[in-house]
C-alpha cells in the first residue's frame, strides 16, 4: 500500500524510533494519529510531520499505561483520520535490572509498560484492524531481541518483551486464519541508540532509530511475522539461543 | 524532564587532535535545553552547545566540561512555500534541510563544503560557501534566532530585537547561549543541477585573473591549489565555477555514502614526495575532464561528503586545517603563504583558494571579509607543524588578515585579539555558563 493511503495510529509517538518512522510516512503523504504522554512535545512533532508532507496529523496526549479505555481511545484516533489501517506500537522502558531484583516496584514498572500495557493496546488494535482496517491493514509492534533468551543482564525487560513478542506472534497467527485480511508483525530490535539507552556504551552492533524505522516501514507492506532489526540479529540471536546452557551460564551477557 | 548527562571519552573535533573527557547531553526537545544548562551549573561545569562536530580544531570541545549535543533536535517548525522562509530546530543538518527543500524548489542561501553540519552550527560559525562573492555568509540570510541562555532563559533575536546579542550570536561560536531554532531565508532554484566549468591555471596571477573575470558572471567559484608547486608554477591549480542550470529536475541528493574510511590512515601518505605525486595526479585527472559539464549540486558543492570519515586519512595524530583570509590588497601574502608551504613540503591534496565579496553579515566575530581565503590541511607532525604555522601567522598578520575559528586549533591569543577587533564587545554578550577550549585559549 502506498504511503498516501495509510492512516496510521502511532502509540508512543514521542520515541525516537516512532518519530523516524513517522517522518518517512509523512513524506509519503500519510495521515497520522499520534499518542504519547506530553501534549506540548506531541504538538512539536506534529508540526514537523505536517510540514514534511503528512496529509493530516492528530495528537492525543495520554498516559499509555492507563488501559481502562483502550478500545474507545483507539476508535477516537481512527475516527480523526476517517478510519485507521495501521497501528504501530513503539513505547517501552528499559528499567534497571539490578534494582528490579531487589525492588519489586521497579520490576512491576518494567513489566507494566513493556508487557501489560502494550498487550492491552495490541489486543484492542487487533480488534480495530480486524473490524475496520480493510485491505492491507497492519499491526506492527516493536519488541526486542532481549525477549529471545533470558539473560542475567536484562531478563525482567527481556521477559516483558518476550511476552509481547509471543502475543504479537499469536495475533499474526489469528490474522492468518483470514487470508487477505490484516497482518501483524513483530519487529525485534537489537541495540538502538536512543534516549532510553543513552547511558550505555556503544559498539559496532548499535543501530540508529532511522535504521529500525526503515524495517518498521517495510514491515507495514510485507514480511513477518517476525523481523529482526537490523537483520543481522536474526543470526546473532539464533547463535545465542543455541549456546548450550553449560556454556551459557559462564557467559556474562 | 531533565536530560541525563553521559560520560564520554570518544568525542573528537574533525581534526582529531585533542582527546578529552566530556559529559554529554543530547536533548531531543527544546524544553530539555534549560534543564541541561541548569544541570551543568549544579555540577559546577561550564557547558558548550555543539552540533555534528565538523569544526576542525577546538571550538567544539570543552575538555572536562559539559557538551550539549543538539544534533537530535532536528525538526522543521514551519516552511513558507511562497517566500521560502524556513524555521527549524538548530540541530537539523543542512543535508536534511536540502532533502526537504530541493524537491520544493528552494536551496540554502549558501553552504559550506560539507552538508553534514547543523543549522545552529552554521550560524555559530557564520559559514561561507562557494557563492560568498554573491550571497555573503549564512548570517546574511538568518532572520531570527531562538536562544536559550543560562541566565535569561528563552529569547528571540533578530536584527531589530536585541540587535547586539543577535550580532554576537551570528558567528558567536555557540558562546552566547544555546541556539534552539532559527529562521533562514532560502533561495529559489529551478533545477538541482549546476552548469560547471573546470579551468586549469598555471600560476597565481592566472588565478586572480580568472577569479576577477568570474566574479559577476558565476555564482559558485572555487579553486583547488597544488600546494607542492613552486617557482613559476607557484599557485597553479584548477578553477571550478558554475551557475544553476535552467533545467534538469529538482532531485535532492541521497545520503548513501559511496565510501567510508574504516581505519586511521598513515601519515606517510603525506610526505613531501607522495604529496607531489598525489597533487600531480589530481591535476592531470581533472584537466582531462570535460571543461564544461552539467552536474548535480552534490558533487559540485560537496565533493568530500561522498567519503565518510575522510578525516581519518591523516592518521591517529590527527590534522590541522589552516584557513586564513587576507584583504583584497593581500595578493602578495597569498604567494608568500604558498611559498612557505611548498618550501616545507607540507600541506595536503586539499588546498583551496577563493575570493570573497564585500557583503558583510551582522556577526561580530564573523570570519569572512572581502579578499582572498586560502585553506590547507596539515597532518599533525607536532612541533614542526606548529613552527610552519608560526611562519604562516606572521604573513597573515602582516597582511591584516585573520584565521577562521571553525578550523583553528592553535592560533595565539594575541593574533585572535588583534585580528578580531570586536572581540571585547562580543565577550560582553557571552552566556556566563558557556565556554569552549578555543575560547579559553584565545580570550586569555
Amino acid at each position: 500500500m502506498s504511503g498516501s493511503n495509510r492512516r496510521v495510529i502511532v502509540l508512543g509517538a514521542l520515541s525516537a524510533m516512532a518519530e523516524a518512522t513517522c517522518r518517512m510516512l509523512a513524506e509519503e503523504g500519510a495521515q497520522l494519529a499520534l499518542l504519547g504522554r506530553d501534549a506540548e512535545r506531541l504538538d512539536t512533532v506534529a508540526r514537523d510531520l505536517k510540514t514534511r508532507g503528512a496529509a493530516g496529523v492528530h495528537v492525543f496526549a495520554r498516559d499509555l499505561l492507563d488501559t481502562s479505555d483502550t478500545p474507545s481511545a483507539l476508535q477516537a484516533a481512527a475516527d480523526s483520520m476517517g478510519g485507521a489501517n495501521a497501528v504501530l506500537i513503539f513505547y517501552g522502558v528499559l528499567g534497571d535490572q539490578n534494582r528490579a531484583e531487589t525492588d519489586l516496584e521497579e520490576a512491576r514498572r518494567i513489566i507494566a509498560v513493556n508487557f501489560t500495557s502494550a498487550a492491552a493496546w495490541s489486543l484492542a488494535s487487533a480488534d480495530l484492524l480486524e473490524r475496520s482496517g480493510g485491505d492491507g491493514a497492519v499491526l506492527v509492534g516493536v519488541s526486542s531481541v532481549a525477549g529471545d533468551r533470558g539473560r542475567r543482564s536484562n531478563y525482567v525487560y527481556g521477559a516483558a518483551k518476550g511476552g509481547l513478542s509471543i502475543l504479537l506472534q499469536g495475533i499474526a497467527h489469528r490474522f492468518a486464519a483470514k487470508p487477505g485480511g490484516a497482518r501483524a508483525v513483530t519487529v525485534k530490535a537489537g541495540f538502538v541508540d536512543t534516549p532510553m539507552t543513552a547511558h550505555l556504551k556503544k559498539g559496532p552492533l548499535w543501530a540508529t532509530p532511522q535504521q529500525i524505522a526503515q524495517v518498521v516501514r517495510r514491515a507495514m507492506d510485507r514480511g513477518g511475522p517476525i523481523l529482526y532489526a537490523p537483520w543481522i540479529w536474526r543470526w546473532i540471536m539464533l547463535a545465542i539461543r543455541l549456546i548450550p546452557d553449560a556454556v551459557f551460564k559462564r557467559v556474562n551477557i | 524532564m531533565s536530560t541525563a548527562y553521559v560520560n564520554d571519552d570518544t568525542r573528537l573535533s574533525w581534526g582529531r587532535v585533542v582527546r578529552s573527557h566530556h559529559l554529554i547531553a543530547k536533548p531531543r526537545f527544546v524544553d530539555e535545553i534549560a534543564p541541561a544548562l541548569a544541570d551543568a551549573s549544579v555540577m559546577g561545569l561550564r557547558a558548550l552547545p555543539v552540533g555534528l562536530g565538523r569544526s576542525y580544531g577546538d571550538s567544539n570541545l570543552n575538555p572536562g566540561g559539559a557538551l550539549i549535543d543538539l544534533s537530535k533536535l532536528d525538526r522543521i517548525v514551519a516552511f513558507d512555500t511562497q517566500n521560502g522562509v524556513l524555521r527549524a530546530d538548530s540541530g537539523i543538518s543542512l543535508s536534511d534541510i536540502l532533502r526537504f527543500s530541493v524537491p520544493r524548489g528552494w536551496f540554502l542561501p549558501t553552504t559550506p563544503g560539507t552538508r553534514f553540519v547543523t543549522l545552529g552550527g552554521s550560524i555559530a560559525n557564520d559559514v561561507h560557501g562557494k557563492n560568498h562573492h554573491a550571497a555573503g555568509s549564512v548570517g546574511c540570510s538568518i532572520r531570527r534566532v531562538g536562544l536559550v541562555r543560562s541566565d535569561r532563559g528563552a529569547l528571540e533575536l533578530a536584527s531589530d530585537i536585541e540587535p547586539e546579542l543577535f550580532a554576537a550570536t551570528i558567528g558567536g561560536l555557540g558562546l552566547t547561549g544555546v541556539i534552539a531554532w532559527a529562521e533562514i531565508q532560502m533561495v529559489p532554484i529551478v533545477s538541482a543541477y549546476i552548469e560547471q566549468e573546470v579551468l586549469p591555471f598555471d600560476d597565481l596571477d592566472s588565478f586572480f585573473d580568472i577569479a576577477e573575470a568570474s566574479q559577476n558572471t558565476f555564482e559558485h567559484t572555487v579553486a583547488w591549489i597544488d600546494c607542492t608547486a613552486s617557482g613559476r608554477h607557484l599557485g597553479r591549480g584548477l578553477f571550478t565555477r558554475g551557475n544553476w542550470a535552467p533545467e534538469g529536475g529538482l532531485d535532492a541528493h541521497s545520503d548513501k555514502l559511496k565510501l567510508t574510511m574504516p581505519v586511521d590512515g598513515t601519515p606517510l601518505a603525506f610526505n613531501a614526495l607522495s604529496l607531489r605525486v598525489l597533487n600531480t595526479m589530481i591535476r592531470t585527472a581533472q584537466s582531462f575532464k570535460a571543461a564544461e559539464s552539467r552536474v548535480h549540486y552534490e558533487p559540485h558543492l560537496y565533493p568530500l561528503d561522498a567519503i565518510g570519515a575522510w578525516n581519518r586519512l591523516y592518521g591517529r595524530a590527527g590534522f590541522y586545517q589552516y584557513q586564513c583570509i587576507v584583504p583584497p590588497d593581500g595578493r602578495a601574502a597569498i604567494a608568500e603563504l604558498l611559498c612557505a608551504i611548498a618550501d616545507e613540503g607540507a600541506g595536503s591534496v586539499l588546498g583551496v583558494l577563493k575570493s570573497f565579496g564585500p557583503k558583510r553579515s551582522p556577526g561580530l566575530l564573523s570570519f569572512p571579509m572581502e579578499g582572498f581565503t586560502l585553506a590547507m590541511d596539515f597532518c599533525n607532525a607536532g612541533a614542526r607543524t606548529h613552527a610552519l604555522f608560526a611562519r604562516l601567522d606572521a604573513i597573515v598578520r602582516a597582511a591584516n588578515g585573520r584565521l577562521y575559528a571553525a578550523k583553528d586549533g592553535r592560533m595565539p591569543a594575541s593574533m585572535f585579539q588583534t585580528s578580531y577587533p570586536e572581540w571585547a564587545r562580543f565577550a560582553k554578550q557571552i552566556d556566563p555558563l558557556l565556554t569552549s577550549a578555543f575560547w579559553d585559549r584565545v580570550s586569555q
